[in-house]
């Protein structure tokens, strides 16, 4: 299939590989910080394909995981709140919250609604005009500006029962929490495609500047994630750390500018708690004022309840790069897909899902 | 485990099986229940007949006999519609135990203010089915509910095949060293499906391979009667969840190719841009068989002959390592496990 299989090409993967090994002199550990590189890197076969030298750690990159309980339990009472219809991203609905998920929620007579785009969520405001609909905004940059325009659009048609809960989230101060935790050496970072695409790969600028550290910005396909490693190795083995930017084909330097300008219009810079971070200064996007009658935390306050979390599970070290899924006591044996008690267990972004649906490198 | 039933219990995946092994079969428990194959196969010779008139004694029959209930929605899609779902379910899952299907039974639950040319479109399409299959309808049942109790209409059927002598074909009797072969390319039934759903709507090429597989099942058997040990219909939970339910029931492990897996286009760009992954996606008209390695080119050739297997393709082999497991070769020679659906990916899809 074309802009699929030329990505997918085992001749260049090899060739790739090849260059890998030739330029390694020294053991590098390499984090990629998104969680769909994470699974694309599992679901290819990556890990064992590359040198014992090169280590690849998975980073935070799960918007689902990074969403701190008191956060999930908030949806779920709003979720439980008549007359309300709570849309939401898929990957959500199973994620548990201190008590129970969405999907029991649903099940209990909830009206919890799947979308794939927050169109649609706008269009079940449209049909639903006596009903509040409130849509979890869930994600990273990728996702804040279209939840932007969605308000926009409400905005101009005069909606009145769409809300927003916005639980957004920023990756360049994630990653700069992470660095200056210092728990985890890295030696490079992957950057993430698609929010690269957004943000512009000139907003990874403070990873080498500040940290010595060096980022290549990657696509979501094997060789894309090949050829990024192999631009890190070569940053790191001439000792002159850089952005680089691996995905040309749609990141540019300064990212999509009409996407960060709705994304900014609606939305101002906030303090974000996440999962395994913990609360994170200027990594979040609030409503603006001038947007407020479209925040779902100011009209409908709700109590959730005493947060708790989940025992003995270590999503939150995880997230941070600390320990790999099967250092999890819970891992496989308490914890998995169909019962899970963490979320990354539970997200198609999730390392720990990652690791149990395809296995480690030992196959 | 949630009190409560979720729409993931119905996805043929994961909680599916959980709830049949914690549930059903507790309360139901027989050795032939116990086969969990996609049709029960019960030997009519433990029965002793006193036919007046005709003959006394002993028969050895072995019949096959399955039900399957029919929820899709839209109840009418590119490639098929529920009736015809409902005859070629039935029919597969007696064609997966080697059956030649004979009878069905249908039932109908319709809900009030369903228009009558609805139902007559699903009635003459599962006749027409039936007749290209030569199975006959025989008994049925008509029950109607208050408007919003169901969604438009549902459909049961079940089937009574006969098995023919010498033929043992289960879930469990795969062994390391056969072949796996695929009949043609998986995915298409369950993208059909998306592609229609409401609010997920979008223009693709594509069209159900709802079919019935009775006749390409008779022409590999007529080649390999004893060697074809193993038959799945990979439906809901998609080829991946097929076959790790026969290396769980036959204790061995399987390995595949992932690039000898045939994927239309359509399919693998509407996968591509949804985050899913063909091998988890329902079929409705595709087999995969597990066969003695020196009958496989003799099977494929009579696969390749038959229009419901025109693109049979030999897809990996069973192992004696990882028994219970399934092992993806990708496309880039790495290795990795290829597990069961867990979740649900689009309720209804049958």
């Amino acid at each position: 299939m074309k802009y699929i299989d030329e990505f997918r090409d085992p001749h260049l993967a090899r060739k790739l590989l090849a260059n890998i090994r030739a330029c390694s002199t020294q053991p590098v550990r390499f984090m990629e910080f998104c969680g769909g590189h994470t699974h694309a890197i599992f679901r290819h076969g990556l890990r064992q394909m590359l040198p014992p030298t090169v280590e690849l750690r998975s980073g935070p990159g799960c918007p689902v995981c990074v969403t701190a309980n008191a956060d999930l339990d908030r949806a779920i009472a709003l979720a439980r709140l008549p007359d309300v219809i709570l849309v939401t991203f898929g990957d959500m609905l199973k994620v548990p919250g201190s008590r129970g998920s969405l999907q029991a929620a649903k099940a209990e007579g909830a009206d919890v609604r799947i979308v794939y785009s927050t169109l649609d969520a706008l269009q079940i405001a449209r049909d639903n005009p006596e009903r509040a609909v409130i849509f979890l905004g869930v994600g990273f940059e990728t996702t804040a500006p279209t939840v932007a325009a969605s308000i926009l659009q409400a905005e101009a048609e005069g909606l009145n029962n769409f809300y927003v809960l916005s639980l957004h989230k920023l990756t360049p101060p994630a990653t700069r929490a992470i660095l200056d935790a210092g728990e985890v050496r890295l030696s490079g970072i992957i950057g993430p495609g698609h929010v690269t695409t957004v943000i512009g790969s000139e907003a990874w600028e403070f990873l080498p500047r500040d940290y010595s550290v060096p980022c290549a910005v990657a696509g979501f396909e094997p060789l894309d994630i090949l050829r990024a490693v192999a631009a890190l190795m070569e940053t790191v083995e001439a000792g002159r750390p850089a952005v680089v930017n691996a995905y040309s084909r749609s990141v540019r330097p300064e990212g999509n500018r009409a996407a960060l300008g709705i994304m900014r219009r609606v939305f101002g810079v906030s303090e974000a708690d996440w999962r395994g971070l913990g609360r994170v200064p200027a990594s979040g996007l609030a409503l603006r004022p001038e947007y407020a009658r479209f925040d779902a935390a100011l009209a409908f306050p709700v109590d959730p309840g005493p947060t708790r979390e989940h025992k003995g599970c270590r999503c939150g070290d995880v997230l941070r790069g600390t320990v790999e899924p099967p250092d999890c006591p819970l891992f496989r044996s308490v914890c998995t897909p169909a019962h899970p008690i963490g979320p990354c267990m539970v997200s198609a972004e999730g390392a720990c899902a990652a690791w149990y649906r395809y296995g480690g490198a030992d196959v | 485990m949630s009190d409560k039933i979720l729409l993931a219990h119905g996805s043929g995946g994961q909680l599916s099986h959980e709830l049949v092994e914690h549930l059903f079969l507790k309360y139901f428990d027989n050795p032939i229940l116990a086969q969990l194959d996609d049709a029960a196969t019960v030997h009519v010779s433990r029965f002793t007949f006193h036919v007046p008139g005709s003959f006394n004694g002993t028969s050895n029959l072995k019949l096959a006999f399955t039900t399957d209930s029919y929820v899709v929605s839209p109840i009418f899609f590119p490639g098929g519609d529920i009736g015809k779902l409902a005859v070629c379910g039935t029919i597969n899952d007696l064609a997966m135990r080697g059956a030649t299907p004979l009878y069905l039974s249908a039932g109908f639950i319709l809900e009030e203010g369903l228009p009558l040319a609805d139902l007559e479109r699903v009635v003459a399409s599962m006749a027409a089915t039936a007749q290209t299959v030569g199975v006959q309808i025989v008994t049925g049942d008509t029950k109607v509910v208050d408007r919003g109790k169901a969604d438009r209409l549902f459909i049961n059927t079940a089937g009574i095949g006969v098995v023919p002598v010498g033929v043992e074909v289960g879930g469990d009797q795969a062994r390391p060293g056969d072949v796996v072969i695929l009949s043609g390319a998986v995915g298409d039934h369950g993208m059909t499906i998306m592609s229609q759903r409401e609010g997920l709507r979008f223009d693709a090429p594509l069209v159900s391979d709802c079919a019935p597989l009775n006749g390409l099942v008779a022409a590999m058997l007529e080649i390999a009667p004893q060697a074809i040990h193993c038959l799945r219909d990979p439906t809901r939970g998609g080829l991946a969840t097929a076959l790790n339910e026969v290396a769980g029931k036959s204790g061995v492990g399987i390995e595949i190719e992932e690039h000898a897996v045939p994927v239309r286009d359509a399919v693998r760009a509407a996968c591509e841009l949804l985050g899913l992954d063909p091998l988890y996606v329902a079929n409705e008209g595709k087999l995969v068989a597990f066969l003695a390695p020196e009958v496989a080119d003799g099977v494929l050739d009579a696969m390749r002959a038959h229009e419901y297997g025109r693109e049979a393709a030999i897809i990996g082999r069973v192992t004696e390592e990882h028994a219970g497991r399934v092992v993806l070769r990708t496309a880039l020679g790495a290795r990795r496990i290829l597990d069961m659906l867990v979740g649900e990916q689009l309720p209804r899809i049958c």
